[in-house]
């Protein structure tokens, strides 16, 4: 359970999170859905209940194991949530340099290869400022695969952006899965690219998740609450998955 | 209900000590950001200095009529040059210069990182296996407690000179007996207390200031209200510490 003041905005969510696979949460705004991926980060701690990662419960470890254990971590964030001061590579390069990863020549490397996945070559030398919002959430992207992690999370990465864009992202997101083999956990109320990048599909209704399930047994579910979010009704039944990540707050 | 006021108070001590150790315990640990730290310096002390020198010299102007007009009533005007002196070195260079640069420096980083806060850029440093205490606290803290004395000395030299032209030029008193005065009953004690008075300034300054800025909350309205907060908590605690640490000191 999660509340802030008087407002209680996770009660009761109990999700495990596939690894290796693109779990997708979706929710109306202000449904709790960026809190919900705050925690499993440990950004965020839950007022009642657990979250496990890899067995590992996050409210055990001190402020100096979360650190570390955030490396293994990379997230991108709704505004893209740039370093202002620094130019597009060496926001690309920050988590390489605090993790110490590589040579200076091989970060240079890398960051090339990260503008060509998120296609923004020869941005290195912009300002965050110099860039649109779509831009800016592209590096937020790059910067959050820099160093490669297991576990990738996205927070709304294509709400607003042009069409073009987000196919752009949605493929990067299948891509990224097929070539790191990360979990990745994308939260998002646009629904082509939910049906698009995501394995399993969870939905997040007055801080609880109220269905469960793979692609195609969304678009057949009978819930009226889903089916109202999917703009249609439908009917199927729901999965269970196996599970490396748990999301366990009650 | 007379407790409520107290409440608050007692919330920022909790606050300010919260961040006062985690600076102190962050502190030895790597890696270390000396061009981070000089940057700062050069940021919070040497783009100061035109405020804090206008600041320093129309005080000890202000000092010396003042004082000149009162004195010269019961013939005692020959020690304007040390109550001026005395006045500015153990007391007002280290106060207005740390309510001056509460004003600016303070604010700026309580809307700095109050900025970084709402844009999500904690969050992502977080994520990045980056404490934002180690990263972006504990460099300002530094820089402004290592600049303050420094600020306050040159402020000394200025706020004496100011005297000087007020006393010699305007009111026409005896160059070479005003500046034997002036000096004539200053010992190191109260050269070294001012000093001391301004780094515990600098460092309270630039903690609050720091502190108001990671718990923003709220947009544009929220790093408004840090912004002010940083000024009002800095100023008030300047006031009161000042008190226990010329008690302390002399």
């Amino acid at each position: 359970m999660k509340s802030f003041g008087a407002k209680v905005v996770l009660d009761g969510v109990d999700l495990d999170i596939p690894r290796g696979d693109s779990t997708v949460i979706i929710g109306g705004s202000g449904s709790g859905k960026s809190v919900l991926l705050k925690h499993m980060v440990g950004l965020i701690a839950p007022d009642a209940g657990r979250v496990m990662v890899d067995g590992t419960e996050l409210s055990t470890l001190d402020n100096r194991e979360l650190t570390r254990f955030r490396s293994r971590f990379g997230m991108a964030f709704q505004e893209g949530a740039l370093f202002d001061s620094m130019t597009v590579a060496q926001n690309i390069e920050f988590p390489l340099v605090r993790l110490d990863i590589g040579s200076a020549a091989e970060r240079r490397e890398r960051v090339q290869e990260c503008l060509q996945m998120v296609r923004l070559e020869g941005a290195e030398a912009k300002l965050p400022s110099q860039l649109s919002g779509g831009m800016r959430r592209r590096v937020g992207f790059a910067r959050a695969i820099a160093h490669r992690p297991d576990v990738l999370l996205f927070d709304e990465p294509t709400t607003g952006l042009d069409p073009v864009t987000k196919d752009v992202i949605d493929e990067l997101i299948v891509e990224l899965k097929e070539r790191l083999g990360a979990t990745i956990v994308t939260i998002t109320h646009d629904m082509e690219s939910v049906f698009r990048i995501g394995d399993w599909i969870g939905m997040l209704y007055e801080g609880k998740i109220i269905s469960w399930g793979s692609p195609s047994d969304f678009r057949g579910t009978t819930d009226p609450r889903v089916g109202a979010f999917l703009g249609r009704k439908t009917v199927a039944p729901h999965a269970s998955v196996p599970s490396a990540a748990r999301t366990d707050t009650a | 209900m007379a407790f409520v006021p107290f409440e608050g108070f007692f919330r920022e001590i909790g606050r300010f000590s919260q961040i006062f150790w985690r600076t102190l315990a962050w502190t030895p640990r790597r890696p270390w950001d000396l061009r981070e730290l000089f940057r700062q310096m050069v940021r919070v002390g040497v783009d100061s200095l035109p405020v804090v020198l206008l600041t320093a010299l129309f005080t000890g102007m202000v000092m010396a009529l003042q004082t000149f007009t009162v004195l010269s009533r019961f013939g005692a005007e020959r020690y304007v040059g040390s109550l001026v002196s005395l006045s500015m070195v153990r007391e007002l260079s280290a106060v207005l210069s740390g309510l001056v640069i509460a004003g600016r420096v303070g604010s700026a980083m309580g809307a700095e990182l109050g900025t970084m806060r709402v844009t999500e850029q904690i969050d992502a440093l977080q994520v990045m296996a980056t404490d934002p205490v180690h990263y972006l606290v504990v460099p300002r803290v530094w820089a402004l407690t290592a600049m303050m004395p420094l600020l306050v000395l040159i402020a000394d030299g200025l706020g004496i000179y100011g005297g000087y032209l007020v006393a010699v030029v305007l009111m026409g008193a005896n160059p070479v007996s005003h500046m034997e005065n002036t000096f004539q009953f200053m010992d190191l004690n109260d050269l070294s207390s001012g000093l001391i008075k301004a780094a515990v300034f600098g460092m309270l300054i630039a903690l609050i200031g720091c502190q108001q800025g990671l718990s923003t909350r709220g947009g544009a309205e929220g790093v408004g209200r840090s912004t002010t907060r940083s000024v009002v908590v800095a100023s008030v605690a300047i006031l009161i510490s000042d008190f226990f640490l010329t008690k302390l000191l002399f």
